[in-house]
C-alpha cells in the first residue's frame, strides 16, 4: 500500500488505522512489542467506548479503510463487538489480531454478526517453559479449539508465529501444527528487536545457520504442501545490509492509536525523545495526521542525515526505522543502523556476530513481559 | 473459459473509496487500488455473466469495441491473484 513520501506534497490519507485497545494481556511473551513501560497505562487510562467510536468515525472520514484491532489482547475489552460493528458499518475492512485467549464460541459468533472480516491468530509462547511451547497440550488444545471456531464462522485461517533463537529449530513442528489446524496462511515472522525483544535480544537473535536451516525446511514444506498453505518467512532485519522501509514511510499510511489515546505513526514511536505525540482526546484525527509536529517530523527528507540525504537509495527505504536509529545509534534522525552505510552499523554487526556463538549467548535470564517487571524497569 | 462466469472470490471485497477517488479491493490486512478499467471489469464479475456477455456489456457501456482480448488478459491475471474465480 501507499507510495513514496513527496516532501512538499500533502501526505496521502491514513489508510491503515491500528487501534491498540488495551495493553492488558493474559500472556507474557518475551518478544512482546508493547512498550516496556506499558504498565504506566492502567485500565483506567484506556479510552472508553465512546472515545473509540469517535476515533473510528474521524479516521474513516479521513480515508482510513483498513482497521486492525490489537493490544495487548483486544478480547480483554468487552466492547470489542461494539467497536467492530461500528467499524464495519463505516465501511472499514476489519481485522482482529489475537492470541485466541478469550475467543469463545459465543464471542466469535458475536464478532461475526458485528461484521468482523478477518482474524489473525498468533501462536505465542504461552508458558514460561519455552520447550513446552510446542509440545504443551494446553496450548495446542486452545489453538485447535480457536482454529475450529474461526473456520466454523467462515473466516480464513491466518496464523502468525513469532520466530526466534529458542524456537526456530522447531520450525517443522510449527508448520505441522499449522497444517493440523488447517491454516490457509502461516506467517513465520522473526522477532523484531524493539521493546521486550530488545531487552532479550542476545537470547532471541538466531544464528545465520539457524535461519538458513529454517528457510530450507520452510521451502521443503512449501513444495510438498503446494497451494494448500501459503507460508511467509520473514528474516530478521539484522541480517540485511539495507533497512526496511519502516511503516511504509513515517506518517504515510499508518496511524496507531494507543490504549490511552496517544496517536503514533508506529506503535513504538512513543520512545523517541524530543517529540510529543498528540492525543485523540485533544485533537481530531485530521489535525493529528496533517498538522501535528509528531507526524510531520520525519516526513519527506529534510530531517535526514547527510548519509541518507545524499544516498541514491533514500527513496527505497526512507532511511529505515526511526526507532531503531534512536535505540541503536542514539539519534532518531540517523540512518537505521541496519544499513551498512550507517556509522553505527557496528552495533548490528556485533549483535549478529554474538548470535553466531553456539548455544546460549547470554547467561542472563529471559525477561518476560508482565506488569510487575514493567513497573520495575520503568517506574 | 468461454462458458465460465467469473465472480469475485469471497476473500476480497470491492468498494469505492472517496478519499482515494478509486475503487479498491480489500482483503486481510491489505488493499489493492484499482484503475478504472480494472474496476469496470471486476464490477461485472458477479457470477451472472460469462466472458462474452461481460465484454458485450463493457463495450456497450463505453461505446467501444474490440475489448475482448484485453478483458481476457486482465481476467487471467485477476485469477492468478485469486481476486476472481470461475
Ligand atoms: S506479544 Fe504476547 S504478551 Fe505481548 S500483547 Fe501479544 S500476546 Fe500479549
Ligand atoms: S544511507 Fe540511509 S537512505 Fe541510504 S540505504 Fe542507508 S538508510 Fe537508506
Amino acid at each position: 500500500m501507499g507510495g513514496l513520501v513527496i516532501p512538499t506534497a500533502r501526505p496521502g490519507p491514513p489508510l491503515w488505522l491500528l487501534a491498540e485497545l488495551t495493553y492488558r494481556c493474559p500472556l507474557h511473551c518475551a518478544f512482546c512489542y508493547n512498550p516496556v513501560d506499558f504498565a504506566r497505562t492502567s485500565a483506567d487510562d484506556e479510552l472508553d467506548t465512546e472515545a473509540w467510536l469517535r476515533v473510528l468515525n474521524e479516521a474513516r472520514a479521513q480515508g482510513s479503510v483498513q482497521c486492525g484491532f490489537s493490544g495487548g489482547e483486544p478480547l480483554v475489552r468487552d466492547d470489542l463487538e461494539v467497536l467492530v460493528a461500528e467499524a464495519h458499518r463505516l465501511g472499514y475492512y476489519t481485522n482482529l489480531l489475537t492470541s485466541g485467549v478469550g475467543l469463545t464460541e459465543d464471542r466469535a459468533e458475536a464478532l461475526k454478526r458485528a461484521g468482523l472480516d478477518h482474524i489473525q491468530l498468533s501462536f505465542q509462547d504461552t508458558t514460561r517453559e519455552l520447550n513446552d511451547f510446542l509440545s504443551h497440550t494446553r496450548t495446542f488444545d486452545l489453538k485447535q479449539k480457536v482454529a475450529h471456531t474461526i473456520k466454523a464462522n467462515g473466516w480464513p485461517m491466518v496464523m502468525n508465529c513469532v520466530i526466534h533463537r529458542l524456537n526456530i529449530d522447531h520450525v517443522d513442528k510449527i508448520i505441522e501444527m499449522a497444517v493440523a489446524l488447517d491454516a490457509e496462511y502461516l506467517e513465520l515472522a522473526n522477532s523484531q528487536y524493539y521493546s521486550w525483544a530488545l531487552l532479550n535480544r542476545d537470547q532471541l537473535l538466531p544464528s545465520r545457520e539457524q535461519i538458513e536451516r529454517a528457510e530450507r525446511i520452510t521451502n521443503e514444506y512449501r513444495e510438498t504442501l503446494g497451494d494448500s498453505v501459503r507460508i511467509f518467512f520473514v528474516v530478521p532485519d539484522y541480517y540485511e545490509t539495507r533497512p526496511k522501509k519502516c511503516m511504509n514511510g513515517w506518517g504515510n499510511v499508518f496511524l496507531t492509536v494507543t490504549p490511552d489515546g496517544t496517536a503514533l505513526p508506529c506503535h513504538t514511536a512513543r520512545m523517541l525523545p524530543g517529540l510529543t505525540f498528540p492525543n485523540v482526546r485533544e485533537m481530531s484525527v485530521g489535525e493529528i495526521w496533517y498538522e501535528s509536529d509528531g507526524f510531520n517530523r520525519y516526513r519527506g527528507d529534510g530531517w535526514m542525515s547527510d548519509t541518507c540525504k545524499r544516498c541514491p537509495d533514500k527513496e527505497k527505504d526512507l532511511g529505515g526505522c526511526r526507532c531503531q536509529a534512536f535505540m541503536l545509534a542514539g539519534d532518531a534522525a540517523a540512518p537505521d543502523p541496519v544499513c551498512d552505510k550507517s556509522p553505527a552499523h557496528r552495533v548490528v554487526r556485533d549483535a549478529v556476530a554474538r548470535a553466531q556463538l553456539p548455544g546460549k549467548v547470554s547467561s542472563a535470564p529471559l525477561i518476560f513481559r508482565d506488569p510487575k517487571t514493567s513497573r520495575q524497569i520503568a517506574p | 473459459m468461454t462458458s465460465h462466469t467469473p465472480r469475485l472470490t469471497p476473500r476480497f471485497r470491492m468498494q469505492w473509496e472517496e478519499a482515494q477517488q478509486a475503487w479498491v479491493l480489500l482483503y486481510p490486512e491489505g488493499m489493492v487500488k484499482l484503475n478504472t478499467s480494472a474496476a469496470e471489469i471486476l464490477k461485472r464479475c458477479d457470477g451472472s455473466r460469462d466472458v462474452p456477455a461481460l465484454v458485450a456489456d463493457l463495450e456497450n457501456a463505453f461505446g467501444a469495441s474490440g475489448l475482448e482480448s484485453d478483458v481476457r488478459a486482465f481476467l487471467e491475471v485477476a485469477r492468478q491473484q485469486q481476486w476472481v474465480a470461475w
